[in-house]
């Protein structure tokens, strides 16, 4: 497993807002087609790592290594050419709600990488039907569609370019517990297609599970247990205990009056 | 003592922790005296907040000098999106002209009724078209189609900008390789500046159109000499100065309006002030350029 470079590497991100220190040392490492779960509480940092990682936020301080290359701090035309590799599942969607559904799915083949519409249509369409819409819904507008069929098409979006790293922030929440595991068989079947490697964020337990090879924990700025899935209830470790058996009493909570 | 400059810390943050270190060192010093604020703290107080607005205010102006010259140099280079900068012309250009001739032809009326009331005592009532066509191309017709842009455009470029920038789709932009100021703010700022001069020649037009109906059917002037009046006095300096201006107003309120959506804070308050401080801060620049330029072409 050493002798393989972790296709995503962090080492000792830091990152704060004004006095805000909200990541302080995170370390995490994901080998090639694996698919990486980063479990934590509500603000703990989650999204801002991942933004770290797509180059949207800059750390202050440490690195980030994609295939073994530094990735912070990349000038503007190479930063792209890492871009390229990418594809994200934002928190909220996140669609461009001025362009149609099939528009926001084309939308990095189309101006990021110059295909032509048609065929760039052709691809969007069949994305859309892996992740089960139809033609019917590829002329709406995304302020039409529900927050799962939101979700879904955010999720063609992310896999359309067929992207080696695909990243998942909360793919899950928000959604019925029937319409959450339609997504995570999705998640689980386009990466099995695509072959790619995955990062996702989530505070669904059930979905961790069924998405997950591994399993890492942040909390407090940074990675405290990581491991794989089939030993996260057995960590050892308290935190990731309370964590996963959602209890009101434990480390956690101490932790927080002590704060206060 | 010890306890209340760790307080104080935890209440500035760290963006003071200099400023908090300075209260330990005086706290410590005047350790017997009761805590009662000295002239030294005050002093010190207030050299600190000076020191902090200074530094706002560096900050602030940096970013914006940064945002200006990154929006600039995407608008000439390529790619370009002639789809994306067609749509502004339509949306900050052609749905601006109800505003736009409405402020003119009004404003043009007035200004024929109110220079009447003055002139008549002096009997030079001949002035009035000159009045009427100088005051509108060189100063109103620019300075209000400015505001009512400001107003109008401003803040639904600041509201959409900033609404995208709080549901992350300017985050997506960016991971599906589109430069956000290439495809969001060039051509906003493309169209604002192009459209301005456009909208205040016809708005010329109109509020000189509106002098010369309040002239000849309520004041009874006669309608050749009016217009002989008119022509006689106006110079092309006059118009040009008047669409130069539009030109500046139509960047000023383009970029605003794109400036503060592009930096809104989250949640809808922050598309909230984001709008508001666009419309505001467009408004006031534009008056203030307008004193600069008029400055500039006639002394
Ligand atoms: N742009 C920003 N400016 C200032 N503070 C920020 C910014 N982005 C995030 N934060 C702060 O960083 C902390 C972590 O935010 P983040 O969005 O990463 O949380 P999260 O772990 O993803 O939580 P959730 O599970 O609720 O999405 C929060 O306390 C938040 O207030
Ligand atoms: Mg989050």
């Amino acid at each position: 497993m050493n002798d393989v470079t972790p296709k995503l590497e962090l080492k000792n991100v830091k990152k704060a807002f004004g006095p805000k220190k909200v990541l302080q040392g995170v370390d995490l490492k994901i080998s090639p087609g694996k698919s990486l779960v980063i479990i934590g509480g509500s603000g703990t940092g989650k999204s801002v790592a991942l933004k770290c990682i797509l180059g949207l936020l800059h750390p202050d301080e440490g690195s980030i290594l994609i295939d073994g290359r530094e990735s912070v701090g990349l000038p503007p035309r190479e930063r792209d050419q890492v871009m390229h590799k990418f594809g994200m599942l934002f928190q909220g969607a996140a669609l461009f709600d001025s362009l149609r559904v099939w528009e926001n799915v084309a939308f990095g083949l189309i101006q990021g990488r110059g295909v032509d519409r048609r065929t760039a249509y052709d691809t969007a369409l069949e994305k859309l039907h892996s992740v089960g819409l139809d033609e019917s819904a590829a002329y709406l507008f995304p302020a039409e569609l529900s927050g799962g069929m939101q979700k879904r098409v955010g999720l063609a979006r992310a896999i359309a370019a067929n992207p080696e790293i695909i990243f998942f922030d909360e793919p899950t929440t928000g959604l019925d517990p029937i319409m959450a595991d339609v997504i995570n068989n999705l998640i689980v079947k386009s990466v099995k297609q695509l072959g790619a490697t995955t990062l996702s964020i989530t505070h669904d337990l059930a979905s961790a599970r069924k998405i997950a090879d591994e399993v890492a924990m942040i909390y407090q700025g940074k990675i405290i247990w990581q491991g794989p899935v089939s030993s996260l209830d057995r960590s050892g470790n308290d935190y990731v205990d309370q964590f996963i058996h959602g209890r009101a009493e434990g480390p956690i909570t101490d932790d927080i009056k002590a704060r206060v | 003592m010890q306890k209340w400059s760790r307080v104080e810390g935890l209440k500035n943050g760290g963006a003071r922790t200099t400023q908090g270190r300075v209260y330990q060192m005086v706290s410590d010093v005047k350790q017997d005296q009761a805590i009662k604020p000295s002239p030294v703290d005050g002093l010190l107080d207030f050299c600190a907040r000076i020191g902090r607005t200074l530094m706002a205010f560096l900050q602030v102006t940096g970013r914006l000098g940064l945002f200006i010259g990154e929006s600039i140099s995407h608008v000439f280079r390529p790619p370009f999106f002639p789809k994306l900068v067609a749509r502004q012309f339509m949306d900050i250009g052609y749905y601006s002209l109800p505003v736009v001739g409405m402020t003119a032809l009004f404003t043009g009326m007035v200004l024929a009724l109110q220079s009447y009331t003055g002139f008549s005592r002096f009997n030079a009532e001949s002035a009035i078209a000159g009045v009427v066509v100088l005051s509108v191309t060189r100063e109103l017709s620019p300075v209000l189609a400015g505001l009512m842009v400001a107003g109008r455009v401003g803040a639904a470029i600041a509201a959409e900008i900033g609404t995208m920038r709080v549901t992350e789709q300017i985050d997506a932009l960016v991971t599906l390789s589109v430069n956000p100021f290439k495809y969001l703010i060039a051509p906003r700022v493309i169209a604002g500046t192009l459209m301005l001069p456009l909208l205040v020649l016809i708005g010329d037009i109109i509020g000189v159109y509106g002098g010369y109906i309040v002239s000849i059917h309520k004041l009874g002037f006669n309608p050749n000499s009016y217009l002989t009046q008119t022509w006689d006095i106006l110079e092309n300096m006059d118009v040009i100065s008047g669409l130069v201006k539009a030109a500046a107003f139509g960047f000023i309120v383009s970029l605003m309006g794109c400036y503060h959506g592009f930096n809104s804070q989250r949640g809808a308050q922050g598309v909230g002030a984001a709008t508001t401080n666009a419309v505001v801060s467009s408004s006031i620049l534009i008056l203030i350029f307008n004193y600069v330029l008029t400055q500039v072409f006639f002394s």
